[in-house]
């Protein structure tokens, strides 16, 4: 077992010292940084999946947070913005949210003053709707006015250091799943799939439309990076390919340590009676539950600390490319990838999410340079017979990689469904 | 030569066989029934006949060949029909509509054998356009044997038909067994009501761990005291 | 009078057409959650590669100079929906029917059939690119516009000769499934799998024969409205992709595994999100006759901006999922 990891490992690094000498080091060191954020990603989704049984489909929905959440933590102050009406007509937004809350509550307790059945229905469905226009009310004014010149265009940032900004993806990332996690993980695993995926996607509609909030499809950039960046080597009178090393294994280096720090706790917390008792949930619900276990609250912990991992590192990413597009996030490309990451990796296992990562990183973002490759051989050769090139290379070949994702991950469960390093079965007594 | 023999049957669900060489023949004109405590392995006999399960040791001979291990689409139209014991009614399909599924094999013209399974239970019939799941216990059961008979078989097995009934439901259902019997089914069952049912039985099968403990008439078994001591509980 | 013409052509047609295409999408689904109880992402690619074979027959028609009186599109449609059955079974039997015969948990099924669905649509775009076609680049698409002022409309009331062969082919599918699902011997097999396999196993019901004609049904009808919804808007590679979750909240709404919910739960779902995007002041604007000057209508009164269309469906469905799982027609429970 051991020795099959270290050796899928090392064939890991020499791959990466394949591709930085066939590729180049800077673009290399970029992909790396990328790989860490995603095995941190991983590592959520190996925790509420591989550990919990959990299953989650809305990552996207996290990363797109932990991304909204950085932006706003380390981008600079708008002045505009706090120097005009905006930030009041927001509070009375949130006031009127507040209210809307509590006409909410009000109707779910309509028991109490004996109104049952149906008219509580009703009487709930009309709650909602009131509470609704009542926000709209308020937000819609104050959005508009916002977007204006006058307004700021948007809210701006808070010029915070942006591992604050991390953090504070974590936390937002928490706080949206305790929301979820406590109205969806009573439902079976194929509706919870589908409305996770459900609500990633409103979470997307909200953040690529709040234009005021998130400046949507206009997108910030460019957002600081915790660490120097290579302007800052340059200006120190480094060479441009140095600065571009230097900067990354910056980064890199302080992704690394984040990573390794969670890893460690989550080896720990897994190997404790924690531990013991998720495996115990996840593998006999019925049982777990028999035995007194509040399985509903252990696996509501379970999910909110795997979606903190996804929130910091979404965050991380956006923070790395310096710039938070919304419309950039896709299904395919932040909540499907995680996944073949985690099942080719080897669910329920941490150094096979790990590895899964950023073997899947790695080959996701080489297919498109290789499969252009390949094209425009067959191109030339096909060229030579006479039939003509192939059209349209470059927009081909960078659709090559979705059905490489496929293809990997229906290998994957058809010859190694338990991963390529798969969970070590401890047997409890 | 009898209508079904099992022989030395060994099998389970994949793990530590389950029975360990089961021995049963039935005639065609035999109503068998099959006793023993919980866990013995009684349904997991019929199930291994009707190829629920893997058999992986001894033969089922029926109609002259070994049958062991075939599947059911194979089975009935061989002349075997299997009532389960429980969820054995499609409770969204009408009642006549569950018929139609029993003869599901068949290609000719299956109304007279509808018509001879309303005659056995009249109530069938002046239910036949509501949801089986609408129905009580007692009909369900009905509904289910109806839909096994409408195959035609030569051999009906039934897991527990008196499982969870009242018993003025339970002397109907044991009686309507005895008359499908006089008209040329062959029945093996397995029964709780074991006293009940050994009454009627003209084979009888003590089963435990797997193993056949006593084999002999209906009549046989209720008369020997070891039988009725261990398996039968005290006499009513 | 023109305020309502204008209600029907924003909403009782655009509902009934995006519900008809939900609808058929959605029995697909609940077909096969019935029969293999897994949720089957690919369907969207059975719905999009249904309607490139169908473009590319239609393609075909116009290069040999074939021309019908009715849109391409439609005449090729049969063809189209045997193609897309085959490819339906092959799909099963590449991909799903090994992991079956494992005994794999419906969880692993979807995560294939997520797989699946990259495959395809990686080999949609390999093969077409990423850019639109349209049906309609040879042939004119019709549009009838019927004069109104009899009733006092100002507005004709619009409709496309697509728009109207969709209906009409809907209601006929329907109708068919309807009839296959109660009068046939195989579609009573079918209902029966669903309410309970096992039983059906033991009844001698050939259960492969079953799953095969499920999954010929959820490729035919997948492609018709493929097809159907190229046809009316645009054909691109993530065409169903798009849609694929408003379909399963059609399907959960209408209860899993119930044919007749899946299409009660199209409909709703269709006429939700054309509802709840309309702006009612195009409505009740003769109202403002009548109102005093301080409570005039503004000049968009709509439940949700537009860009939140899709958004709707999912709240609907995260809504179902909590409020009653089971559906309106109580499908599989949770
Ligand atoms: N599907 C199954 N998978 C694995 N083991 C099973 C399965 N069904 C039954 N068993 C095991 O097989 C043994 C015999 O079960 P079986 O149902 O045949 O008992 P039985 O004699 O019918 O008892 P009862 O009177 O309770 O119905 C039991 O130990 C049971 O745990
Ligand atoms: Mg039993």
């Amino acid at each position: 077992m051991i020795q099959r990891s270290l050796t899928l490992f090392g064939g890991l690094f020499v791959l990466i010292l394949l591709m930085g000498w066939v590729m180049g080091a800077p673009f290399t060191s970029s992909r790396l940084v990328e790989a860490a954020a995603y095995a941190l990603i991983a590592l959520g989704l190996n925790i509420q999946w591989g550990y919990g049984g959990l299953f989650n489909f809305g990552i996207m929905g996290f990363l797109m947070v932990g991304g909204a959440a950085v932006t706003f933590i380390s981008y600079p102050v708008n002045p505009v913005f706090w120097g005009s009406e905006g930030p009041a007509m927001l509070g009375r937004a949130l006031l009127a949210f507040a209210g809307g809350a509590l006409i909410v509550l009000a109707a779910r307790k309509a028991d109490r003053i004996g109104i049952t059945g149906k008219w509580k229905a009703a009487l709930t469905v009309l709650a909602w709707f009131v509470a609704y226009v009542l926000y709209r009310s308020q937000l819609d004014p104050a959005a508009a006015y916002i977007e204006s010149a006058a307004g700021g265009g948007w809210v701006g940032g808070l010029g915070g250091h942006p591992i604050l900004g991390w953090v504070f993806g974590g936390i937002l990332a928490a706080g949206i799943a305790y929301v979820v996690g406590k109205i969806c993980l009573g439902l079976r695993t194929d509706y919870l799939a589908i409305a996770t995926i459900g609500i990633s996607e409103i979470i997307r509609a909200l953040i690529k439309n709040m234009d005021w909030l998130t400046r949507g499809t206009l997108t910030v950039s460019p957002i600081p990076w915790p660490t120097p960046l290579p302007q800052d080597f340059q200006a120190g009178g480094m060479n441009i390919a140095t600065s571009l090393l230097a900067a990354r294994a910056g980064y890199l280096l302080l992704a690394l340590v984040v990573l390794g720090v969670v890893l460690w706790l989550i080896s720990r917390a897994y190997a404790g009676p924690w531990g013991r008792m998720m495996r115990a949930i996840r593998d006999n619900h019925i049982a777990a539950t028999s035995m007194g276990k509040n399985v509903t609250a252990r696996q509501l912990e379970i999910f909110v600390f795997g979606s903190v991992l996804m929130g910091i590192g979404g965050a991380m990413l956006v923070s790395f490319v310096q710039i938070f597009d919304p419309s950039s996030y896709q299904p395919i490309n932040h909540t499907f990838l995680i996944w073949v990451m985690v099942i080719v990796g080897g669910a329920g296992n941490n150094w096979g999410a790990l590895f899964g990562a950023v073997l899947l990183w790695l080959i996701w973002v080489v297919s498109e340079p290789l499969s252009k490759a390949v094209f425009e051989f067959v191109s030339t050769w096909s060229t030579q017979f006479g039939w003509g090139a192939i059209p349209e290379i470059e927009a081909r070949s960078a659709q090559m990689r979705v059905f490489v994702l496929g293809l990997v991950i229906t290998i994957a469960l058809r010859f190694a469904p338990k991963g390529l390093i798969p969970e070590v079965v401890k047997r409890e007594s | 030569m009898p209508l079904i023999e099992l022989k030395h049957v060994v099998g389970g669900y994949g793990g530590a066989p389950i029975l360990n060489g089961v021995n049963i023949a039935i005639e065609k004109s035999d109503i068998g029934v099959i006793v023993g405590p919980n866990g013995a392995g009684k349904s997991t006999t019929l199930k291994a006949i009707f190829g629920l399960l893997k058999v992986t040791g001894g033969t089922i001979d029926f109609g002259g060949e070994n049958i062991a291990n075939s599947l059911p689409d194979k089975l009935v139209p061989k002349g075997l029909s299997f009532v389960p014991q429980e969820k054995n009614v499609f409770t969204s399909m009408s009642v006549e509509e569950n018929l139609e599924m029993g003869a599901f094999t068949r290609t000719d013209d299956f109304s007279s054998t509808m018509e001879w399974v309303y005659e056995m239970f009249p109530v069938l019939r002046e239910k036949r356009r509501q949801p089986a799941g609408e129905l009580s216990g007692g009909q369900r059961q009905m509904v289910a044997m109806g839909r096994a008979l409408m195959s035609k078989p030569t051999l009906l097995m039934l897991d527990e038909p008196s499982a969870g009934l009242s018993p003025r439901y339970v002397i109907e259902i044991f009686e309507t067994i005895q008359r499908v019997n006089k008209e040329g089914v062959g029945i093996l069952m397995v029964e709780q009501n074991a006293r009940q049912a050994l009454a009627f039985a003209s084979k009888g099968f003590v089963l435990a761990s797997g193993q056949n403990r006593f084999t002999g008439t209906g009549a046989e078994l209720i008369a020997d005291p070891e039988v009725a001591k261990s398996f039968l509980g005290a006499e009513p | 009078m023109t305020e309502l013409i204008f209600f029907t052509n924003q909403v009782v047609i655009s509902g009934l057409v995006l519900g008809c295409i939900y609808a058929l999408g959605a029995i697909g689904i609940t077909l096969v959650f019935g029969i293999l109880r897994f949720a089957h992402f690919a369907h969207s690619e059975l719905m999009t590669g249904g309607a490139f074979i169908a473009f590319l027959l239609a393609s075909l028609f116009a290069a040999w100079g074939i021309v019908t009186p009715i849109p391409t599109g439609f005449v090729v449609l049969p063809i189209a929906m045997v193609l897309a059955a085959i490819l339906a079974l092959g799909i099963d039997k590449g991909f799903y029917a090994p992991l079956r015969k494992r005994g794999a948990k419906p969880v692993t099924l979807l995560i294939a059939s997520i797989g699946v669905t990259l495959m395809i649509q990686g080999l949609i775009r390999l093969f077409f690119g990423a850019g639109s076609y349209s049906f309609f680049e040879t042939e004119p698409k019709e549009v009838f516009r019927m004069d109104m002022t009899s009733i006092g409309s100002t507005r004709p009331l619009v409709i496309t000769e697509p728009q109207v062969l969709m209906i009409l082919v809907t209601l006929v599918s329907v109708l068919a499934l309807h009839f296959f699902l109660t009068r046939s011997r195989l579609g009573k097999a079918m209902r029966a799998m669903a309410d309970n396999a096992d039983l059906a196993q033991v009844s001698g019901i050939n259960t492969a024969l079953v799953v095969r004609v499920t999954w010929i049904i959820a490729g035919a009808l997948g492609c018709m409205a493929g097809t159907m919804l190229a046809l009316d808007v645009t054909l691109k590679p993530d065409l169903a992709f798009n849609i694929i979750l408003p379909i399963f909240a059609a399907a959960i709404v209408g209860g899993l595994g119930q044919a007749y919910g899946a299409i009660a739960g199209g409909l709703l779902i269709g006429f939700a999100e054309t509802l709840a995007v309309f702006n009612w002041t195009m409505l009740l604007r003769p109202l403002n006759a009548i109102l005093p000057d301080w409570m005039q209508l503004p000049p968009t009164l709509a439940l949700v901006p537009t860009e939140y269309k899709l958004t709707v469906a999912f709240v609907i469905l995260v809504v179902t999922l909590l409020v009653r799982p089971t559906g309106i027609f109580k499908g599989a429970s949770s």
